[in-house]
């Protein structure tokens, strides 16, 4: 029991620093590439290319005045952002950045622990953030923080529908709900082939969920100031400014896990450390999509977003659903 | 890794004990490195500037109680859907069947929600 208890101590100890090191520098690449976009030159002062910029950011952070409004419900309002966080963290628990390997004469899986229903318990955590988002509204007691809290929570709770769907289509397909075996499955073609609806749902779904434009109505600057997070200051705002970007690496993960063979690749088999190298770079090239995404499109109206939902991928992901049933019955 | 059903979960636990850990420094730290200067205009709720008016916590739109309800009827049957998708393999034609009965009760409940103007944002 005791080794076991220090390799999940461990475990969890690198995917939450290699998570921390991402958010730092995701937040500089969408800077950079915004930048780039809009042919200015974005951040250059702090270090070489600016590479030193995160560092200087969350060293201002820590150092910024702490404020808690008056009117503020103040333990939801100091909770909030933990409640955000920590479901965001938590559904890197099942992915596996790569397969099983020897490291330092031990045989590990590089996955923190491979939950059987894996499937279920990313389709359950995912859904907690709203909570925080929604609580952060609501005990601001601000006006602009209410409506962006409420508006977040009904996004996020009618795209989560679709993508449910989705995920029941991949399900169906692999025949798993065990996360490495979604991707163990994808050996004879990654699924995006075989469920191609279901990808392009679960992507549009995806950005909506994690509020990214054009789905970035919760923080829509012009009518809400900040949405939720207008009373929140120093290292709260960075709590949820964090569970933001690691949301994007989490969107990016799951997209590759389900859809595009996660850490599968030419040679995976022969040299097993191929394979985290395969998935940091197709998470990379989902989370460069996403950036430019953000660059090229307008944001989308609310009613816009509430019929593209209601009406649009809640019918087309059932009808995907039940066309795999049938397939998958038949030909079994 | 030790057998037991329960066990895979455990390391979920430790997630969520790190995960506490690095939100507790950030919770705690600046309330030692930070100053605080707090001040009349600074406790007031951020309102472009102006002096508040009315209490912020108040009524909002009936249509987000509608998108929660409509929201808690769907999920639970989506839910529904993921012990189903494991079976069709070996339930076949059965399992169709059963979802088709299932998914046509759905179908009316949305056709009847939509009829009704549920998803209709402006009106």
């Amino acid at each position: 029991m005791a080794p076991f208890l220090v390799e999940a101590a461990i475990k969890s100890l690198i995917l939450v620093l290699l998570l921390l090191t991402g958010f730092a520098y995701l937040t500089l690449a969408e800077r950079k590439l915004i930048a780039d976009f809009q042919a200015r030159i974005g951040p250059n002062r702090a270090g070489p290319y600016g590479l030193l910029q995160p560092l200087a950011d969350a060293v201002k952070l820590f150092f910024k005045e702490d404020f808690i409004p008056e009117y503020a419900d103040r333990v939801l309002f100091v909770l909030a952002p933990l409640i955000t966080l920590i479901p965001t963290l938590l559904i890197f628990a099942v992915i596996p950045f790569g397969p099983e390997l020897t490291l330092f004469g031990y045989r590990t899986r590089l996955q923190l622990t491979d939950v059987h229903v894996g499937v279920l318990y990313i389709v359950a955590v995912t859904s907690i953030s709203v909570y925080g988002i929604t609580l952060a509204g609501w005990a601001s007691n601000n006006k602009y923080a209410l409506l962006g809290g409420i508006r977040a929570s009904a996004q996020m709770i009618s795209y989560e529908l679709a993508m449910g769907l989705a995920i029941v289509s991949v399900v169906l397909t692999t025949g798993t709900l065990q996360v490495s075996g979604i991707v163990e499955a994808q050996r004879n073609g990654w699924l995006i082939f075989l469920q191609p609806v279901a990808a392009v749902i679960f992507f549009i779904t995806g950005l909506a969920e994690i509020k990214r434009a054009p789905f970035d109505l919760v923080e829509a600057e012009q009518e809400l100031t900040a949405g939720y997070l207008t009373e929140y200051s120093s290292m709260k705002f960075a709590l949820f400014f964090m569970s933001e970007y690691v949301k994007m690496i989490g969107f990016g993960a799951l997209m590759t896990t389900f859809f595009l063979g996660g850490y599968l690749g030419p040679f995976v088999d022969l040299y097993p450390g191929l394979g985290v190298v395969y998935f940091t770079l197709k998470v990379g090239f989902l989370i460069f999509v996403l950036i430019w995404l953000r660059a090229t499109l307008p944001r989308i109206r609310y009613d816009q977003l509430m019929s593209l939902g209601w009406k649009v991928l809640l019918p087309l992901s059932l009808a995907n659903v039940m066309g795999t049933a049938v397939v998958v019955a038949l030909t079994a | 890794m030790p057998d037991g059903i329960l066990l895979e979960y455990v390391p979920i636990l430790t997630l969520i004990l790190v995960g506490l850990g690095i939100g507790g420094v950030a919770l705690i730290a600046p309330q030692l490195l930070a100053p605080k200067r707090p001040s009349r205009r600074k406790q007031l709720p951020y309102e472009s500037g102006m002096i508040p008016i009315g209490p912020a916590q108040r009524r909002f739109p009936v249509k987000f109680y509608l998108i929660a309800l409509l929201f808690i009827l769907f999920d639970i049957e989506i839910i529904f859907f993921y012990p189903w998708a494991l079976q069709v393999r070996s339930l076949k034609t059965l399992a169709l069947v059963e979802m088709g009965l299932f998914v046509l009760i759905l179908l009316i409940g949305y056709i009847y929600a939509w009829r009704k103007g549920a998803f209709e944002w402006e009106r």
